[in-house]
């Protein structure tokens, strides 16, 4: 499974044209699966082309492509494509119902007005699909349209339809529209099968035709995927179907080229796919074969690779559905879209995993083995290296050579997520305790002792397993050696048995060589109206009496030792003197925000069970005294400013939890300006939006690191509060920012409240740096997260909670043997909560490889997008957005394409083939593309952006995973008896039935969507009203109700809630409602409304770029 | 003789006015032969007990440039209802309200026995009286808890509706907000920054905000009176609360490091303080009452680092110019001194340490202002504790004795002009007619302001005789003075207090006697002696003396009677007779010699020599001394050596301190105990007689006196022997032969060498 090759032959462009045909073609041939895995592959060439077209505009690029095979055709194709493709555009949406191309175009021409008028227009679409923006933001608009039409399509059509319409459809549509005409005549041609097609593909008319071609065209992209390993084998067949769609296309021609994949087999396809093919498309993805001729559409499936779709049914192969195709194919006009069902579909993936790997223990003694999925439950047994929980890593197989990793492109990074909570069934790590000594250390690297100590003399020395070097055993440490060269007390003692453990750290290890006091919480609240208005101030007050019985006891003791102050502000600052020797509380206010510090020192930080009483009638009174309130004005930095002189003052560590409301436009230090502007979005400027306004806060957050001052934030805002500033000191502390936008009482209230009490409950570790060492070979070279770095090597954390992520990137300075392998050691020195200094350490040894094959063998894609993800996030501080988009594009093309070349069996350009460990590589990566950071809507507030940047940043891999591929559930589907979660489902439209409800949730909100035909006993069961006109879109919690159904979904939704650090949103979505739109933004298989592509149009856009580089 | 000594008290006695010469010289050229200037001591609220003040508006003249008020000696027109300004002889038509004025019928400013006035007017809004506190906290905690119970017991000394407020500071400065519920409120500034008081007021959230018009919300027309009342409330409703805070009150909590001073920000709290006033009562009457422990040692103002090892500035420093905060901190001060008087506020210190707390650098703030300044050792002492009660002693009518933001205006005869004061005042630059160009201590001015001023308050006015000698003045000419004080008085009033005097010219040619004998010897001591003391402020030491010494060369040389060149002819007239006395005591004092004093006592000491009336100031000068013995009553006795015998109690009063002094054998018998035994009853009445009249002395003085009941052979009777005149000494002891008296270990000159050297230099030919 794991690789698909494709080979790409020739250039995409002209190719996808040809890719069309091999669609068919090889489709056809190779599929033959059809039924079963359908080489969606297929669906690739369409793909490719589409986007393709984006790169060069229509016009010169397509030309390009078009230089591929039948350039000349293409050429003249063009012209066509472009009106084709507006009719495409349109059509496609409204083809996925009708198919009937005449209908199609009508609507077509509707849409296109939308989008763009004319054919003409089209062409403009086009142009900017592929290459610029702006094409993509006529994409984004025909994708709309054609989403739209997509739905009613899948309602007419077959699911095939459906699908057809749905995944690829839009984007690749209008791309490929164009290129396919194009490329589709010449295919056609080429093909020769299709004469026919041909002819549609001509006459402008085909346009009509075209459309509902185009849809499937569409489709077709996605086939690409042929890598539907389950084809594997070929799915020669189903290209041929394609070839139909390939008359589709024809009729479609015009549009084309790119779309040229996808259309054909839409709704063969769709038939075809649908049955498992996706699966066995795995494998050998693509169409290499024709892609000259048929490009795209080849997949091949792994096993399949090159030889099916070589064939010329480019399409057909393409099409999983190859037998479909071939019957269709026939029919012109319904196409040929990659079926989306044969496309490598993340469900499948995760839920083979889950089945394979879920039921045994991983167990960690085997060097550079490739732990389940983050999606997968399984038990960690530690055998010396550390669990996945803590670290994992983008690849357990390491290029022995730079050279290698250069060529293959893969990202070497490990996500360290050093504090990791870890289920009850497993042991936390244990604490070792030197004495005095404290841990053993290698003289050279300062390497802490680990399991991959070599000791030698008898026992009396080690070398140490990162740099060779060779150091004493200190005498107390001393332990003879067994005949194999094990210590005796091998298994006694952790550090050399184990892959995690802590050490008790000695005063050497602690600032100013003195043990550190415990930590301090500090609770700042905003008084400003809007904060006392909505009810904010007394519910923080009221839920801080109860939650300050609930901090971290760090360990097993009594009582927390943390203490706790209380500040509340506006334009000045309030502190509280709590001394527990006081009658009331005693409030000092600081209104010299220029120049703050902290006016009093004895009794502003207490112990919470001592001072219970001053604390209880100061959080009374707070709401009280504040009640008539008019101040609107804000300060901030002073805030912070203020919370860390007071942990100064008090020598320790600690968080500050502030509570926030606005933008801080107060005289004082850290003033902000409104400075929000969508106008530049989608220019060189953009950047800006992300960037601080002013430098004053990164300073500050030095200052905050260097005395172990973590910020949380949690925002409250009623307009742009500028997230991307007051950000800065929580990111560089290791702070965590919870945004509440509009908050309201009765709907926010459950959701904050839960995330402040896990925020102040869950463990952290404070003035902490964290050091990763490596086997001599590579080097840890590039960090991201939320941390400060003051040099290259020392990750400093003033706070580090469980939830906190690392990823680290390593880079060769030398080479590596496969003998040895690679070793990493993370080691982090924190201050617990209890105020112990830790040490505590995450070994990890991997595997070292010197052929390719090996290294995308032991690949983690989700591991791998999480380093994409926040490389391109960090990207857009300083790149437009779009070069950052592209670099993406194009790193993974390389990636693929790399693997094509060097992994893959021989076989046709045409074909797109999947490394099978990375075959979810571009459905993943297509929806970080479509991320609201890097493809906003223009719903997306700055704000939004900036929050959801900097979150991601910190993301584990299990966040990531189903941050970018949300996980859709049908509620209806639910076994009431069972604790099973329903089979998740793809996030397509088309996947969703008008008669069920779903669950979608991506850790941030969870969705709940109503279908408008579901039946009324289920709504009454579930939201307690008796229609579905009656379900109210504001409730934010499920109504309580006594049935099974009920019980069932709350439990479900209880057990969501509690696998993420955050509380996540509850909205109600009623299927046609307004914020349906909300929630299809979550469809991330479909075209957003963004722009941002399908699927099947993204693949067909990768193939495309794969076989570029190719050639 | 006796004539003008009655005249002189009685003049004292009805217009608190004592002039240098009760005959004035006629040209400017004999007055400046006269030595000691023409000037008199004026206090302007003297007590009255018999004065009823007239209920309505002084009739002031109408020429812009005078505005002198109608008194007796003007000339009154009745039929014509005329009168004449007798300062610059304007013509004036009565007011309406006289239109029934006659003979017989005069209102009370035209009655000679009203040659002191007091008008109420109703002018303008009452603002009650206003007390903030600033509190040091960096104390002992036994100082401070006294001191907390004399600011609880003060509360209740206060009128009723009395504005308080409240400061606190050490390292850092809280703003008390003193009408919460429940919780404390507090402004806090840092001890370290100096604030505008723009930046005060922003800070304080007493400027009005820009308030955003809100739906539904009409503005509140009282939030100007709102909000100024939250660090400023009416005692009577916020007693409580204030008592509780006060209660609270702890220890600056701020660590202080073995070999540190605390942290003490005096400079930033008074700045607040005079901020905070300014902004919310501008011109109304307000005391700042400041209490501290210990010097500045943080930000502005600030005296002294807080390492211990480097110890405050003395006198030594400061002539080395080795003070070096000095300069600045004074100048801090002096800011904040101007803006307070500017506002009509008045800063009182109340500085309680063994150590100096700075008064040197803060001195402008009371004396500027008007204000008190007390120095004592400790807050747990009764010096402190009773000083601070009397500041809020009553007088005969029960109304406060103090007066807050007055206005001195001087009108004077055209032969007349005006050289300046000397005393708690500013000059409020009003130049006029009357205005001397030769300034003599604060001039250029007919105005000053007296933000803070009792019953004692006295200041040395100065003036300058303009007439030409070859325009004479007829015999029988009267030059005229007149003195208009506006103030509010503690019942909130506002009054006017108008005294109106008259002297006789005299030509110094062919009357001197006349002059010699009008001369106030006692009066002239003291104004000579405010001139060097104000000199002293400014000049070295030395020179200041020598200019003394030379005054009083030329003054016996003038008016002394002598062969040349032949000291033992010299004689002076009775009227003189004691001057020479008092300039040799004078010469010893603190107020002229630093040596023995740290600068912050001769700050303090020199405070109130500039604002106590003529009897303090002379027993300032020269300490009275009483004997008790079993020979007769208490009889005072030479302020000298000769006068400490062994069967003898002294009581000395040199104004700050009360020496109980027991001789040798007196004290030897109370060491026996005789007077615990019946048949020493006598004794036992003998060494209670000092104690019941110091404590007399006790009762009234403000500042309370430092007590100090010593004997013979003790180390406090220092303070008796310092004070004493040397005239035995160990150099001379066997000289005299004879056991009486007791020697005292100086090499500082006796009277008797002084005066042998007056009398040669007086009478010296070559002066």
């Amino acid at each position: 499974m794991s690789v698909n090759q494709q080979a790409h032959t020739g250039p995409p462009y002209g190719q996808p044209q040809p890719a069309y045909q091999r669609y068919q073609q090889p489709g056809y041939g190779g599929q033959q699966m059809p039924g079963v895995p359908h080489s969606q592959y297929g669906v690739y060439n369409g793909p490719m082309p589409g986007y393709q077209q984006p790169a060069p505009p229509q016009g010169p690029l397509r030309t390009p492509p078009t230089s591929g095979a039948p350039p000349p055709t293409s050429g003249a194709l063009l012209p066509v494509g472009q009106p084709a493709y507006n009719q495409f555009g349109q059509g496609d949406v409204q083809n996925g119902i009708p198919a009937s191309a005449v209908q199609m175009p009508s609507v077509s021409q509707p849409f296109i007005p939308g989008s763009t008028p004319t054919s003409i227009s089209q062409l403009s679409s086009f142009q900017q699909y592929g290459p610029s923006p702006t094409g993509a933001q006529q994409l984004t608009n025909h994708m709309a349209g054609m989403t739209i039409g997509s739905v009613p399509t899948s309602a007419a059509p077959p699911a095939g339809v459906g699908y057809g319409p749905s995944t690829s459809v839009p984007p690749a549509s209008g791309s490929f529209t164009a290129t396919g005409s194009g490329l589709y005549t010449p295919y056609s041609s080429s093909q020769g099968p299709r004469p026919a097609s041909m002819t549609h593909g001509l006459p402008p008319t085909s346009l009509s035709q075209g459309v509902p071609l185009a849809q499937p065209a569409f489709s077709g992209p996605p086939l690409s995927m042929q890598r539907l390993p389950s084809q594997g084998a070929p799915r020669p067949s189903t290209m041929q179907s394609p070839p139909l769609s390939g008359q589709a296309l024809a009729g479609l021609p015009a549009s084309q080229p790119n779309h040229l994949a996808s259309p054909p087999p839409p709704q063969q396809a769709m038939s075809g796919p649908h049955p498992g093919p996706p699966m066995t498309g795995l494998q050998g993805p693509p169409p290499p074969s024709t892609h000259p001729s048929q490009p795209g559409y080849q997949i091949q499936q792994n096993g399949s690779f090159g030889q099916v779709r070589g064939p010329q049914p480019n399409y057909g192969g393409a099409y999983p559905g190859t037998s479909n195709y071939g019957s269709q194919p026939g029919p012109p006009p319904p196409p040929k879209r990659l079926d989306p069902d044969s496309i490598p579909s993340p469900i499948q993936v995760i839920e083979d995993d889950r089945n394979n790997r879920g039921s045994e223990p991983f167990v960690t003694g085997v060097r550079g083995q490739v732990p389940p999925l983050v999606t997968t439950n399984f038990l960690v047994k530690d055998q010396g290296n550390a669990s996945p929980r803590y670290i994992r890593c983008t690849s357990y197989n390491i290029p022995c050579t730079s050279d290698m990793a250069k060529q293959s492109q893969v990202p070497l990074a490990a996500v360290i997520k050093p504090l990791a909570m870890l289920p009850t069934e497993e042991t936390p790590p244990y604490l070792v305790d030197h004495g005095e000594s404290g841990p053993i250390r290698c003289n050279r690297c300062k390497a802490y002792m680990c399991p991959f100590m070599q000791f030698i003399e008898g026992g009396r020395r080690f070398q140490c397993c990162f740099c060779s070097c060779v150091t004493e055993v200190p005498p107390h440490y001393f332990q003879h050696l067994d005949h194999t060269g094990k210590r005796v007390d091998f298994y006694d003692r952790p550090e050399l048995s184990l892959g995690s453990y802590e050490f008790l750290a000695t005063v050497d290890y602690c600032k100013n060589n003195k043990f550190p006091d415990p930590p301090a919480f500090i609770f700042m609240i905003d008084v400003s109206y809007n904060a006392v208005k909505s009810g904010l101030v007394r519910l923080i007050c009221e839920e801080l009496k109860s939650l300050l019985d609930y901090l971290p006891r760090g360990g097993n003791l009594e009582e927390s030792a943390i203490r706790v102050g209380f500040v509340t502000y506006n334009k000045v600052l309030h502190f509280y003197n709590v001394k527990s020797s006081l009658a009331q509380p005693q409030m000092m206010v600081v209104s010299d925000v220029a120049d703050m510090f902290v006016p009093l020192l004895d009794g502003f930080l207490v112990n919470v069970n001592e001072s219970r009483a001053v604390i209880t009638s100061l959080l009374d009174q707070i709401p009280e005294m504040f009640a008539d309130t008019r101040e609107t004005e804000m300060v901030f930095a002073p805030v912070i400013q203020a919370g860390l002189d007071a942990l100064k003052a008090a020598e320790c560590a600690g968080k500050l939890f502030i509570f926030h409301t606005s933008l801080p436009i107060a005289e004082a230090p850290g003033k902000l300006k409104n400075r929000d502007d969508k106008k530049l979005i989608n220019t060189d400027k953009e950047k800006t939006l992300f960037q601080p306004q002013t430098n004053f806060y990164s300073n500050l957050a030095k200052d905050c690191v260097a005395q172990g001052c973590c910020v949380d934030l949690f925002l409250f805002p009623n307009q742009y509060l500028d997230v991307a500033t007051l950000g800065v000191v929580t990111y560089q502390t290791g702070g965590s920012i919870y945004k509440y936008s509009y908050f309201q009482l009765e709907t926010d209230q459950e959701r904050f409240l839960n995330d402040l009490r896990r925020d102040v409950q869950k463990e952290v570790g404070f003035d902490a740096v964290m050091r990763v060492r490596t086997s001599t070979g590579i080097r840890a070279t590039d960090f991201f997260g939320a941390f400060y770095m003051s040099n290259t090597t020392d990750v400093e954390l003033a706070g580090l909670d469980c939830d906190k992520t690392i990823t680290v990137e390593f880079k060769h300075d030398d080479k590596l043997s496969e003998d040895s392998g690679a070793l990493l050691q993370c080691a982090l020195l924190y201050t617990s909560s209890a105020g112990q200094r830790r040490l505590r350490i995450h070994n990890l040894s991997l595997n070292c490889c010197t052929q390719l094959a090996d290294l995308y063998r032991n690949c983690e894609t989700d591991t791998l997008i999480n380093y994409l993800a926040k490389y391109a996030y960090r990207g857009v501080l300083n790149n437009p957005v779009k070069t950052v988009r592209d670099a993406l594009i194009n790193q993974c093309a390389q990636i693929l394409a790399c693997y094509r070349k060097n992994c893959a069996s021989p076989s046709s350009a045409g074909q797109l083939i999947l490394p099978e460990c990375m075959k979810l590589l571009p459905v993943y990566l297509n929806c970080v593309l479509k991320s609201d950071v890097l493809q906003p809507g223009p719903e997306v507030s700055t704000d939004d952006r900036a929050y959801i940047r900097q979150l991601v940043t910190s993301m584990d891999v299990a966040e990531t995973n189903v941050f970018f591929y949300p996980r859709l559930l049908p509620l209806t589907k639910v076994d009431v008896d069972n604790d099973a979660l329903p089979a998740a489902i793809r996030n397509s439209e088309e996947r969703l039935s008008k008669g069920d409800m779903y669950l979608l949730e991506n850790g941030l909100n969870i969705f709940v969507w109503v279908g408008v035909n579901v039946q009324q006993g289920l709504i009454q069961n579930l939201f307690g009203v008796s229609s579905f006109s009656q379900i109210s879109n504001t409730m934010s919690t499920l109504p309580i109700l006594e049935n099974p159904f009920s019980k069932k979904v709350r439990s479900i939704m209880d057990m969501l809630q509690a696998q993420r650090s955050r509380y996540m949103k509850l909205i109600i979505v009623k299927q046609e409602d307004k914020f349906e739109m909300l929630f299809k933004h979550f469809l991330v298989e479909d075209k957003s409304m963004s722009g941002g592509a399908s699927y099947v149009d993204f693949l067909c856009h990768m193939h495309k770029e794969i076989r570029q580089l190719l050639s | 003789m006796a004539t003008y000594l009655e005249f002189i008290q009685q003049n004292e006695e009805r217009d608190g006015v004592r002039f240098s010469w009760n005959v004035w010289p006629s040209s400017r050229l004999e007055a400046t032969r006269m030595v000691v200037p023409l000037a008199c001591l004026l206090t302007p609220l003297k007590e009255r007990p018999d004065l009823p003040p007239v209920q309505y508006e002084p009739v002031l003249c109408s020429r812009p440039t005078c505005k002198a008020v109608l008194n007796p000696l003007c000339q009154v027109d009745y039929r014509a209802k005329l009168w004449a300004c007798n300062f610059c002889f304007q013509r004036n038509q009565f007011p309406p309200a006289y239109a029934g004025i006659s003979e017989v019928n005069q209102p009370a400013e035209l009655m000679p026995q009203f040659s002191t006035i007091d008008y109420i007017v109703q002018r303008g809004p009452q603002t009650p009286l206003i007390f903030l506190y600033v509190v040091d906290t960096c104390l002992e905690e036994e100082d401070l808890q006294a001191l907390k119970e004399s600011l609880q017991m003060s509360l209740s000394l206060l009128p009723p509706d009395a504005l308080v407020g409240l400061i606190t500071f050490g390292r850092m400065v809280q703003v008390h907000e003193l009408s919460c519920e429940g919780i404390s409120k507090s402004y806090v500034f840092r001890g370290t920054k100096d604030l505008t008081a723009k930046q005060i007021q922003d800070m304080l959230g007493l400027t009005k905000p820009a308030v955003p018009v809100q739906q539904g919300r009409p503005l509140q027309p009282q939030e100007q009176p709102v909000i100024s009342s939250r660090f400023l409330q009416p005692i009577h409703k916020i007693d409580m609360n204030l008592t509780d805070l006060l209660g609270e009150l702890q220890r600056d909590p701020w660590p202080v490091t073995q070999g540190k001073r605390p942290l003490r920000s005096t400079g930033v709290a008074l700045s607040i303080a005079v901020g905070l006033l300014e902004g919310t009562f501008p011109n109304t009457g307000a005391r700042i009452m400041l209490f501290t422990g210990g010097p500045p040692t943080q930000g502005p103002g600030m005296v002294v680092g807080d390492e211990l090892k480097t110890p405050i500035r003395s006198w030594h420093d400061i002539e080395k110019d080795n003070a070096r905060f000095m300069k600045k901190a004074t100048k801090h001060y002096e800011t904040l001194a101007n803006r307070t008087a500017a506002n009509g506020h008045c800063i009182d210190i109340y500085a309680c340490a063994l150590d100096q707390t700075g008064l040197l650098e803060m001195k402008c703030c009371t004396n500027l202002t008007g204000g008190h300044m007390v120095m004592g050792d400790s807050f747990n002492t009764s010096l402190f504790k009773q000083t601070f009660q009397r500041v809020f002693s009553k007088d005969f009518n029960g109304e406060f004795r103090m007066a807050f933001g007055a206005s001195l205006d001087v009108k004077t005869s055209r032969e007349l002009k005006i050289g300046g004061a000397i005393g708690p005042c500013i000059s409020l630059n009003a130049k006029g007619p009357y205005v001397s160009e030769n300034e003599l201590g604060i001039g250029g001015t007919c105005q000053w302001k007296i933000c803070s001023l009792d019953p004692n308050t006295t200041l040395a006015i100065y003036f300058e005789v303009v007439n030409q000698h070859n325009a004479p003045i007829p015999q029988g000419g009267r030059g005229a003075v007149q003195f208009i004080t506006q103030y509010q008085h503690s019942s909130m009033q506002k009054r006017i207090r108008v005294t109106t005097i008259a002297r006789n010219w005299a030509d110094a040619q062919n009357q001197l006697q006349h002059i010699e004998a009008a001369f106030d010897q006692e009066a002239a001591a003291v104004l000579m002696a405010r001139l060097g003391v104000y000199r002293a402020e400014t000049e070295e030491g030395p020179d200041v003396l020598r200019w003394l010494d030379r005054q009083l060369i030329r003054l016996c040389q003038k008016f002394g009677q002598y062969n040349k060149d032949d000291p033992n002819s010299f004689r002076l007239s009775d009227s003189f007779s004691l001057y020479p006395q008092f300039m040799f005591h004078l010469r010893r004092s603190p107020f002229l010699q630093v040596f023995n004093n740290s600068p912050d006592e001769s700050s303090y000491y020199r405070h109130h020599f500039a604002r106590q009336d003529l009897t303090q100031s002379l027993i300032m000068i020269q300490p009275i001394l009483y004997s008790y013995s079993f020979y007769g009553p208490p009889e005072p006795v030479l302020l000298d050596s000769s006068s400490i015998l062994a069967d003898r109690i002294l009581l000395m009063d040199s104004f700050f301190q009360i020496v109980i002094y027991l001789g040798e054998t007196i004290a030897q018998w109370r060491k026996a105990g005789y007077q615990d035994m019946p048949e020493y009853e006598n004794f036992k009445h003998l060494l209670q007689a000092p104690l019941d009249d110091a404590q007399e002395i006790l009762q009234t003085r403000f500042p309370m006196p430092r007590y100090i009941n010593t004997e013979h052979g003790s180390s406090q009777a220092r303070f008796l022997l310092s004070k004493v005149n040397p005239s035995q000494t160990h150099n001379n002891l066997y000289a005299w032969g004879q056991e009486s008296g007791s020697p005292i270990l100086t090499d500082d000159v006796s009277l008797q060498v002084f005066m042998d050297h007056l009398k040669k230099l007086a009478v010296s030919s070559a002066a």
